[in-house]
């Protein structure tokens, strides 16, 4: 035995697939250091502040019952944020940001999933790591723990703050928010499996939240209680379910195990058919000659796909909310108290009016998302080396950095302009004042655009801020309105000075000052380019 | 002769790095120059203020008798530029690159992308993610030598990663684009044959700064000559000439390393001794750059060798 114990034979599965795993995970944490605690903390305080704010504004029990009411019986706050449970402070908290912090967790398990998946084997660095004593499926599960010691994280912090509220509700709501939070890095796992380009695998995970998102605020705004079954197979709807501070259900918390269980043996099973670097589709040859011929006609095949699957996404988007907005009215008829109230804001025409103006806000914050990722193209191009060349060829800078420019501006005009005949289309009528409310949007979404291409022009280092300007924005106008933000607080997001259109008056000063806003920036932006050093 | 590049007293700071230290380039038109140094010497970063990619902070830069900052655009139509790490897109073929770049640079020679297609063997149908490092570098050489109406090739580390035959099928090509032609080419390399064998003038560069620059037979004319003999008596007065390094006498045996352009007065001395053989070793191209290459490493060797004396 012993003559034999210097021989060993490859062993299949066991721990040598494992191999490797814990330094992994510690490098993954230490690439995240910044990203991981700034997100996580960002979330944390939006959720632990929630019960003070709640409670300067709705100080009584009355008050809360009354605003428990008004809010379970109006279809567009159901389709933004969910139904109340409870007129305790915990279960409006839970109520207001549950879907907030969900989204959140979700977005930041997928980047880091895909970050220390697909990202590495991409760049090519996967295959160094790989040639060392790294098991087959040390990367995977490095990137599932990574994921994991997040969700946990912020999980416990929800817990642990929300305690105060009542122990069961707070651990109830943070193992939702991080039962969430795995789905999706269980999903983006599944993903990464699929595609060669990080990118890609990032956007259709983003798009599964999109869909997720978008069942449960149709399956909400339909009914109240949670109950539709379009909530109840959305993950996202799963979070309200848990019903937390408002007689937990546990039980809901097992289909967070079951899907994370579930997606993480077909992301395993996927990894483990495929070599590295591939995928299971294919890449086809390509032409042997090139019709390409500027750098815009360049930004744009660069950028199409992209620009298709935004569209696809507003415009069905905008069907399905569309296609809310009659039973949001009918509901709300049943009461007949709601009826006195709806009839003072100008009877059913209000309703709808107010319910459409809500969803084409939302889709307006939600485009500011696509062209700060469409101008910071451009900075990716740069980083990635790829703009060297192009710019030692006959292309300006300014004619470069334009074709991305009008693909980022002019697309999101483009999505907001299918989002608004998808809520026409929905809704059946009134096609003119839906686009035109659309359209009202753009010059808000611009000047964050805007925003971006300031960054990227004059501290191209700093140009990611651009996420953290538009998703500040996307914040003040989601759970803003609710805590009674002082006035020159909300100011601070351009959504907030746009007139509430359809149904309000139209008001072009603040339409016409950000648009010239928008201009500035992306002037200043431009003219910082082209004095700048060209990073690399 | 006009000039295609003059570069006097360039500097550029990256924050507390200085990249860029008062360097100096000067290529003719119409000559094959070599631009060397070791890594981190700051050839790359004098490329893209050639390039306009990076703003001078202080000397002159003349790029075709243009600003290349100023001008950039005007400028790179008649310029063609290989980076040495070249990245493609993922989801375009190699062949709509190597258009794209011909379009951007103002016309692509059809007939002679198809030679270079056929002689590099590259096949253009295969998307960006698919390719080899060598054959990534070759999209960028086909669409440089293919550009039609190109005046000036800057090419930066181009064959790394390319085999000894299509290296050999590279050196054609600039050769072809020098002497028929009359492009003028800038060649960062490391490969010294290819220097060797490209190459009119070189600089050398080291950080920062020019160390050297000149034909390479004027650089030959710098390089040290190794000599060993054995003498038929004492050698005398060896040391005290001028130009003799690392000599080493022991007995009727020497063994030194002499300039090259003072090699006449030690033969004089060794045949006064009366020389019964003799071996010599002609300077190497390899050994000049070595030299320049090992100053680095010779400075700050310099505090630790007394220390490491001490302890043998």
């Amino acid at each position: 035995m012993t003559a034999l114990g210097s021989t060993y034979a490859p062993r299949v599965g066991g721990s040598r697939q494992l191999a490797g795993t814990g330094t992994l995970l510690r490098l993954a944490l230490r690439r995240d250091r910044v990203m991981m605690p700034v997100w996580i903390a960002v979330v944390a305080l939006m959720v632990l502040s929630m019960p003070g704010s709640l409670k300067s504004v709705y100080g009584t029990a009355a008050e809360r019952a009354d605003v428990m009411h008004s809010m379970n019986t109006n279809s567009s706050m159901r389709a933004m944020y969910g139904p109340v449970f409870d007129d305790s402070l915990g279960a409006l908290t839970a109520w207001r940001i549950g879907t907030f912090a969900a989204v959140f967790a979700a977005v930041l398990s997928l980047l880091i999933v895909v970050r220390h998946t697909r990202d590495e084997e991409e760049s090519g660095r996967q295959e160094l790591v790989s040639s060392a004593m790294v098991g087959r499926r040390a990367p995977l599960t490095a990137a599932l723990l990574t994921a994991l010691v997040a969700n946990g994280v912020l999980a416990l912090l929800i817990a642990g703050g929300l305690a105060s509220q009542g122990g069961a509700g707070a651990l109830a709501f943070g193992l939702a928010i991080g039962g969430a939070g795995m789905v999706f890095a269980t999903m983006a796992a599944i993903v990464a499996q699929f595609t060669e380009s990080a990118r890609l695998a990032r956007g259709l995970t983003s798009a599964v939240l999109g869909i997720a998102f978008v069942l449960r605020a149709a399956g909400d705004s339909g009914t109240d209680g949670g109950s539709s079954p379009l909530t109840w197979i959305s993950p996202i709807g799963w979070v309200e379910n848990v019903r937390a501070f408002a007689g937990e259900r546990w039980w809901v918390l097992l289909l967070f195990v079951a899907a994370v269980a579930a997606q993480g043996v077909v992301a395993y099973r996927l990894a483990g058919r495929r070599d590295i670097g591939m995928s299971f589709l294919p890449s086809r040859p390509g032409p042997a000659e090139g019709r390409l011929g500027s750098a815009g006609a360049l930004a744009w095949r660069l950028q199409r796909g992209s620009v298709l699957g935004w569209s696809i996404g507003f415009l069905a988007a905008g069907v399905v909310f569309g296609g809310m907005t009659e039973g949001a009215a009918d509901l709300v008829g049943d009461n007949q108290n709601t009826i006195d109230i709806i009839e003072r804001m100008g009877g059913q025409s209000g309703i709808t009016n107010a319910f459409l103006a809500t969803m084409v806000g939302m889709l307006g914050m939600v485009a500011a998302l696509y062209v700060v990722q469409a101008v910071l193209r451009l900075q990716g191009e740069e980083t990635s080396q790829r703009a060297e060349p192009v710019l030692a060829a006959a292309v300006g800078r300014l004619t470069w950095a334009g074709g991305h420019l009008v693909i980022a501006f002019g697309g999101a005009a483009l999505i907001m302009v299918l989002g608004g005949l998808g809520l026409a289309l929905g809704y059946g009528h009134d096609a003119g004042p839906i686009l035109g409310a659309c359209l009202v949007q753009l010059p808000a979404v611009w000047t964050l655009g805007g925003v971006a291409v300031l960054l990227h022009g004059v501290a191209s280092r700093w140009a990611v801020g651009a996420w953290g300007v538009a998703g500040a924005a996307l914040l003040l106008g989601w759970i803003g309105p609710a805590l009674k933000v002082p006035q020159s607080v909300m100011d601070l997001s351009p959504f907030g000075h746009l007139p509430k259109l359809p149904g309000g008056e139209m008001q072009w000063t603040p339409v016409l000052v950000l648009t010239a806003l928008a201009a500035v920036f992306v002037g200043a932006g431009l003219a910082g380019l082209r004095r700048r050093d060209v990073t690399g | 002769m006009t000039k295609a590049i003059t570069v006097s007293g360039l500097h550029k700071s990256f924050g507390r790095t200085h990249a860029l230290d008062g360097l100096d380039l000067d290529v003719e038109s119409g000559e094959v120059h070599g631009f060397l140094g070791p890594n981190g010497a700051g050839k790359s970063t004098t490329i893209r203020v050639l390039l306009g990619l990076l703003r001078a902070d202080s000397g002159a830069v003349q790029m075709l008798g243009r600003d290349p900052w100023a001008d950039a655009v005007e400028l790179h139509r008649k310029v063609a530029y290989v980076p040495g790490d070249v990245t493609l897109w993922r989801n375009l073929s190699g062949g709509e690159v190597i258009d794209l770049y011909g379009r951007l640079r103002g016309g692509l020679d059809t007939k002679r992308r198809a030679d270079l297609l056929e002689r590099f063997e590259l096949d253009p149908t295969k998307k960006g993610r698919t390719y080899s490092k060598g054959n990534r570098q070759k999209v960028a050489l086909v669409a440089a030598f293919a550009a039609s109406d190109v005046d000036l090739l800057i090419l930066d580390e181009p064959t790394s990663g390319l085999d000894p035959l299509m290296e050999e099928v590279f050196q054609s090509y600039v050769e072809e684009a020098a002497r028929e032609r009359g492009q003028t080419v800038l060649l960062s390399s490391h490969i010294l044959s290819e220097v060797e064998e490209l190459c009119d003038r070189v600089s050398i560069i080291r950080k920062g700064a020019t160390v050297e620059t000149g034909s390479l037979a004027q650089l030959r004319h710098l390089t040290r000559t190794s000599i060993t003999a054995e003498l038929a008596g004492a050698a005398h007065g060896l040391a005290e000439l001028p130009g003799v390094h690392d000599l080493d006498v022991q007995g009727h045996r020497v063994k030194l390393q002499v300039d090259t352009d003072k090699l006449d007065a030690v033969l004089r001395a060794l045949t006064a001794s009366g020389v019964r053989s003799l071996t010599s070793t002609p300077p190497t191209l390899e050994e000049l750059f070595l030299r320049h290459y090992q100053e680095d490493t010779a400075d700050t060797g310099g505090a630790a060798a007394p220390e490491s004396a001490v302890t043998r």
